[in-house]
C-alpha cells in the first residue's frame, strides 16, 4: 500500500480513500451502506479517540490504582473500537480493517463527538469528561441492543456490560471530588463549565441519523437525552455541583469538522503506522 | 486425523488461562462450541472483555494444543452473542481462584449502571461484601473498580491487610 499523500495535495481526501480501496468504488453518499458505515465510524471513532485520550494518563495518574483503572477503561474502549471499526470496514467492503481505519484516515474523516477529543486537563477534568460521556454511552448501547442489525446488537450487548462499570466508577469519582474539598469542588465545577458546551452534540441528529433511526438500525440521538439528563442531574446534585444553564452546543465532530485538538492527538496516535506502514513485531 | 469432540473438549480443559493459570479455558467458560464442519474442526470462542489482551493468547494456545495433538484441519470462530458472563465460571474453578488469592465473582451483582442504587450505596447502604481470599474476613474495602485487569476490581482486607483482586461479576 502506498503511503498517504501530504495534506496539502489538492485531492488528498480522494487519494486517501483510494489508497485503501482495492480498486472498488467508494460507497455512494446517502446509500444505506454509506449511512451504516458513517454511523459505525461515529461509534468507533468516539470510543477510539476517548480510549486514546484516557490512555494518555498511563504512568501519570495521581495514584497507582487510578492509573491502572484508567488504563483498563481505555482498554475496554479500544476493544469496543476494534468491534465497531472492524464492522465498519466490512460494511465498506474495500479491504480496510479496524487498524486501517484508525491509523490511516485524516482528521476530516473522523466522526467522533467533539467532547471526547477535549484535552485531559487535570485528573478531575478527565473524570468529568468520562462521566458526561458514560452517562450518554450506556443508554446509547442499551438502545443499540435493540438494533434491527444483529451485528450491531451483539456488539452493543457486549460493550454495555463493560460500560455499566465505567459509569459507576466515573459517577462515584465525580461525586467524591465534587463533594470533596474546596479545591476539588472548584476544579470539578470549572471542569463541568468548560466541558458543558460539548455535551449537546450527542443529542443532535442529522440526515444520516434520521435515516438510520427510521430503519431501526441506531436510535435517534434526540431520544437519548432524557436518560442522560436524569443521570447527570442526579449525580451533579449529589456532587454539589451546579448544572450550567446554557444549552449552547458545539457541533461538527460527527460530520468531520473538528477542533485543533484532534489533529494533535492523531499525530501522536498515528505516527508509527504512518511512518512505517504495515510494520509488525 | 479426526478426534472425537469429547476428546477435544478434554484437551481444551487442559489449556490454562494465560492470566490466571490455575483455571482452564473450559473452566472460564470461553469455549462456546466444538464441532465439525465436514472435516474441519471448528472451535467457537467468546472473548471475556472486548479489549482483553489475553484473547489473542487464548486463541494461540488453543491452536497449539490441538495441533500438538495432531489436529491439522482447524478453524477458530469468534462468537460475541450471548456475551460472556462470569456466571459461566464453574464451581471448582471458583475454589481454585480463591486458593490463588482472587476473590471469585458473587453472582447476581453485575453493574447495571442504574445510579440511584449506586448513589444510595455511596452513603454506605447495601455495599457488596467481598470476603478476603486469604483470611476469610468480610471486613474488606474496595480500592478501585478496576484492578490488575479490566475483569477484576482491587480490594484490601481491613483485618489481615492483604490487598487482593476481586473477579467482577459481568
Amino acid at each position: 500500500m502506498p503511503s498517504l499523500p501530504d495534506v496539502m495535495t489538492p485531492d488528498a481526501a480522494q487519494l486517501a480513500q483510494a489508497a485503501g480501496g482495492e480498486g472498488r468504488a467508494p460507497l455512494e453518499t446517502g446509500s444505506p451502506e454509506h449511512d451504516l458505515f458513517t454511523g459505525l465510524t461515529r461509534l468507533g471513532d468516539t470510543t477510539l479517540i476517548l480510549g486514546h485520550r484516557v490512555s494518555e494518563w498511563c504512568g501519570l495518574a495521581p495514584v497507582l490504582e487510578e492509573d491502572i483503572a484508567l488504563a483498563n477503561m481505555a482498554l475496554d474502549l479500544i476493544g469496543q473500537t476494534q468491534l465497531w471499526l472492524g464492522l465498519a470496514g466490512e460494511v465498506e467492503g474495500r479491504g480496510r480493517d479496524a487498524d486501517a481505519l484508525a491509523f490511516r484516515r485524516d482528521g476530516w474523516e473522523f466522526h467522533n463527538l467533539l467532547l471526547v477529543e477535549r484535552p485531559n486537563g487535570d485528573f478531575g477534568r478527565t473524570l468529568m469528561r468520562q462521566f458526561l460521556f458514560d452517562a450518554y454511552h450506556l443508554p446509547l448501547l442499551k438502545a443499540l441492543e435493540g438494533s434491527t442489525n444483529p451485528r450491531i446488537a451483539e456488539i452493543a450487548a457486549k460493550a454495555g456490560k463493560e460500560v455499566a462499570y465505567h459509569v459507576e466508577r466515573s459517577a462515584d469519582l465525580v461525586i467524591r471530588l465534587g463533594d470533596g474539598t474546596d479545591e476539588s469542588h472548584a476544579r470539578m465545577q470549572s471542569s463541568l463549565d468548560a466541558l458543558w458546551g460539548y455535551t449537546g452534540e450527542a443529542f443532535i441528529g442529522d440526515a444520516v441519523d434520521a435515516r438510520l433511526g427510521e430503519a431501526g438500525v441506531m436510535p435517534a440521538p434526540e431520544s437519548l437525552r432524557s436518560d442522560w439528563d436524569r443521570t447527570v442531574n442526579a449525580v451533579l446534585a449529589e456532587a454539589t455541583l451546579e448544572r450550567p444553564a446554557s444549552d449552547f452546543a458545539h457541533k461538527g465532530g460527527k460530520q468531520g469538522r473538528h477542533s485543533e485538538h484532534l489533529g494533535h492527538l492523531l499525530t501522536s496516535m498515528q505516527w508509527l503506522q504512518r511512518s512505517y506502514p504495515d510494520a509488525t513485531w | 486425523m479426526k478426534p472425537a469432540v469429547e476428546q477435544v473438549w478434554q484437551w481444551l480443559g487442559e489449556v490454562p488461562d494465560p492470566e490466571i493459570p490455575v483455571i482452564s479455558l473450559t473452566d472460564l467458560g470461553v469455549i462456546r462450541d466444538v464441532a465439525y464442519e465436514g472435516d474441519t474442526l471448528v472451535v467457537t470462542v467468546t472473548p471475556t472483555y472486548s479489549g482483553c489482551p489475553a484473547t489473542a493468547v487464548i486463541n494461540l494456545d488453543i491452536e497449539n494444543k490441538l495441533r500438538d495433538n495432531g489436529v491439522t484441519d482447524l478453524r477458530l470462530s469468534r462468537q460475541l452473542s450471548p456475551p460472556w458472563s462470569s456466571d459461566w465460571i464453574n464451581p471448582a474453578a471458583r475454589e481454585a481462584l480463591k486458593d490463588y488469592g482472587i476473590a471469585p465473582p458473587i453472582d447476581g451483582t453485575a453493574a447495571d449502571g442504574v445510579l440511584a442504587g449506586r448513589i444510595a450505596r455511596l452513603g454506605g447502604a447495601g455495599n457488596l461484601v467481598v470476603a478476603c481470599p486469604r483470611c476469610g474476613s468480610n471486613h474488606t474495602e474496595k480500592i478501585s473498580q478496576f484492578g490488575s485487569t479490566p475483569c477484576k476490581a482491587a480490594y484490601q482486607c481491613r483485618d489481615c491487610l492483604e490487598p487482593f483482586d476481586y473477579f467482577k461479576c459481568i
